[in-house]
């Protein structure tokens, strides 16, 4: 996982309530066993339905922040979903609320989600159709800047922080209880004694 | 149909044990280690895997040389994207065949139980796991699925993870997790003839909508819930997700405990009353408190459809379409831009809508159980001249048994298409596609824009609406088809 820099940016809005990650990824772009590839296909659906969606004008193919509503990335579970998008440059994703599954993916893969009030997104979301209305979002110290010269700060969990700003998975820190983990399943495997999983392995 | 909301603070008397609800005994079971300020480290007991959200996942161990953990508790098997015509086996498709294929090495690499093509044991993931008996009660269950909500049914906390975090699994047989709020959903009432789980779950995701119990694990109780099946039961745990529930379970009981008895992988007759003991030790204590509480009445409910492009944008069958001004101002121009894709007409009735398609299958309704509600609607009619319906069973074992109870001749003769176990319709990543512009009438899960196929648009209901629709031509209850 990259490391999370402070990004300064333009930004997309995506003024839709419970965008799914169907609508972001459909599944028909998910035979691959790859993690590349997803970007060109972000929003297949509505980039077909409509030319002037954002993901399909010049001035936004830089951009690398995202305002979005409420829900968004509901529904599958599919990482695809942040692969795509992290693959087509966005690294930041402000909005009202996120579902559960798609925000621990998108902790997983360097791609920042902030949850701001909705007063704030709702007008980030009218502001942003300025093409010229860029932010910076900076974690380390947990500003948003705003081409005004005002900021907010936002609250965000340390460990995830810690995780994105140094660009650490799961897998190391969860392996440094190895002795827990082994200590735990001895446990368990005496208390489920009647358990068949391993007598039944092939 | 009333739906309560309300909360409830703790009940613990001063002194005594803290009480506990089902979900926080399994997480407390679970939890290998916390720190202060950071995520717990979860132990997870059963990882299902399935070609689509694992390859990744294995290309991260190997390029890092982690070996993976403990395959025996792992499980997979191929579901996404494999055909349901009869030589499934031939792959067309490249990149569907290279995922089939990897998942194939992968197993066999690290020595990890693979359902292939005609082992018996082949199907929907969701499915699988409770035919084998590996689904118990208190385990911790995830899978690169979102619909893996649908263990909960046996009482354990089961719920869907990235491909990310299946490598997590993989290496350490743990996850980092935030504990989960809480939910008690108490489902009142008995059905309606022509009314079954599905119109339940569906009537539930109505009234929430479709992110109303996002950082929620909920737990299904009340009458209606001891009284179904377990495969009812499943159906119910398997939308937990549509209203944003990372999952949904229900405490064994009698009938849980009834339906592992026996399988292939269910605890020894001489374990067994160490089992039952240890499985019902999770039951939730009386009088313990969740975060929030919504009640359901069931007693008046009329099967459920949904008009819209999410779970949520369901009504009973009776009722018209909502007027946008009748919609909270906040969420009418979703139901607008929905109401555009599914080209119906605000205020509109639902029943009558014509369709095209309809299909029976999927790890929410592909089980033996609905295909012999769909069985029992088709029998002696035939499906509309205009209307092209698939059946997929849900898995080998489920398909064999229709075949014995001879459902697969009924299905043919009413003029359906009797298929081989998979996902199938449900999700638009394999052959089969709704066509563009055509409209389903559907068992599965989700009525996304696009989900069954590029510009299909999708109904959900229940095996038994779907049924009735399909001989109908048109949206229609199955009521005058049950005897």
């Amino acid at each position: 996982m990259d490391k999370f820099k402070t990004i300064s940016s333009k930004v997309i809005p995506l003024p839709m309530k419970d965008v799914d990650t169907d609508l972001i990824i459909p599944a028909q772009f998910m035979t691959s066993i790859s993690r590349d590839g997803y970007a060109q296909n972000v929003f297949r659906r509505l980039r077909d339905k409509d030319p002037q969606f954002p993901f399909n004008l010049e001035k936004y193919k830089d951009a690398q922040v995202m305002v979005v509503d409420d829900n968004f990335g509901c529904g599958s579970s599919r990482e695809h979903a942040v692969w795509a998008l992290y693959g087509a440059g966005i690294r930041v994703i402000i909005g009202k609320s996120f579902a559960d599954i798609f925000a621990s993916n998108a902790s997983k893969n360097g791609l920042l989600l902030l949850t701001l009030p909705a007063m704030v997104v709702d007008r980030l979301l009218a502001d942003a159709k300025n093409e010229e209305y860029t932010v910076t979002v900076d974690l380390e110290n947990q500003v948003v800047s705003f081409p005004d010269g005002r900021s907010l700060g936002f609250e965000y969990e340390a460990f995830r922080k810690h995780c994105l700003l140094h660009g650490l998975d799961d897998i190391d820190y969860i392996r440094s209880f190895d002795k827990e983990i082994e200590q735990f399943r001895k446990k368990q495997e005496k208390e489920w004694a009647f358990s068949t999983l391993r007598a039944n392995h092939p | 149909m009333s739906v309560k909301s309300e909360s409830k603070g703790s009940t613990a008397a001063p002194n005594q044990k803290p009480l506990k609800n089902i979900i926080e005994k399994i997480w407390d079971a679970h939890l290998v280690k916390q720190k202060e300020g950071h995520p717990a480290v979860f132990a997870i007991d059963l990882m299902l895997l399935h070609e689509v959200t694992s390859a990744q996942a294995f290309e991260n161990l190997a390029e890092r040389k982690i070996p993976v953990a403990d395959p025996q508790r792992l499980l997979a098997t191929i579901d996404h994207s494999i055909p349901t015509r009869p030589n499934r086996h031939e792959i067309y498709d490249e990149a569907a065949r290279a995922q089939v294929d990897a998942l194939r090495q992968n197993c066999k690499k690290h020595g990890i139980p693979f359902h292939d093509f005609d082992s018996g044991t082949q199907g929907i993931v969701h499915v699988i796991g409770p035919e084998l008996g590996v689904t118990q009660p208190g385990m911790t269950i995830v899978c690169g699925d979102s619909h893996t909500s649908t263990h909960g049914a046996f009482g354990a906390l089961a719920f869907g993870i990235g491909t990310s975090e299946v490598g997590h699994v993989l290496a350490t047989g743990c996850l980092l997790q935030e504990k989960p709020k809480t939910m008690k959903v108490t489902f009142k009432g008995k059905f309606l003839p022509g009314v079954y789980a599905k119109d339940a779950i569906l009537a539930l995701i109505g009234q929430l909508g479709i992110g109303g119990a996002t950082g929620h694990v909920i737990e299904y109780c009340g009458d209606a819930i001891k009284a179904m099946s377990m495969e009812e039961r499943m159906t119910v745990c398997n939308m937990s997700i549509e209203c944003g529930a990372r999952a949904g379970l229900i405490s064994p009981d009698e009938t849980t405990y009834a339906y592992i008895k026996g399988r292939k992988f269910a605890p020894s007759d001489k374990d067994w009353a160490k089992a039952v003991e240890t499985w019902q030790s999770f039951c939730g204590d009386r009088d313990a408190s969740y975060d929030r509480e919504v009640v359901v009445d069931l007693d008046l409910l009329a099967p459920m459809v949904t008009w819209g492009t999410n779970p949520g944008q369901a009504l009973q069958i009776s009722e018209n379409i909502p007027s946008l001004r009748d919609i909270a101002p906040e969420h009418q121009a979703t139901a607008q831009r929905a109401l555009e894709y599914t080209q119906l007409r605000e205020g509109a009735p639902i029943r009558g809508v014509k369709v095209d398609w309809a299909f029976i299958g999927s790890c929410t309704n592909g089980r033996i159980e609905d295909l012999r509600i769909a069985a029992n609607i088709l029998k002696g009619h035939r499906v509309a001249e205009h209307v092209t319906m698939y059946v997929v069973p849900g898995s080998e074992a489920v398909m064999k048994q229709a075949q014995k109870e001879g459902l697969d001749k009924v299905f043919e003769a009413a003029g359906a298409v009797f298929r081989n176990p998979g996902c199938s319709m449900c999700l638009g990543m394999n052959d089969d596609k709704v066509p563009s512009g055509k409209r389903c009438i559907s068992s599965s899960n989700r009525n996304f824009v696009g989900r069954q196929g590029p510009g299909s648009i999708t109904h959900l209901a229940s095996p038994a609406t779907v049924a009735a629709s399909a001989i109908a031509g048109e949206i229609s209850s199955s009521d005058k088809y049950l005897g």
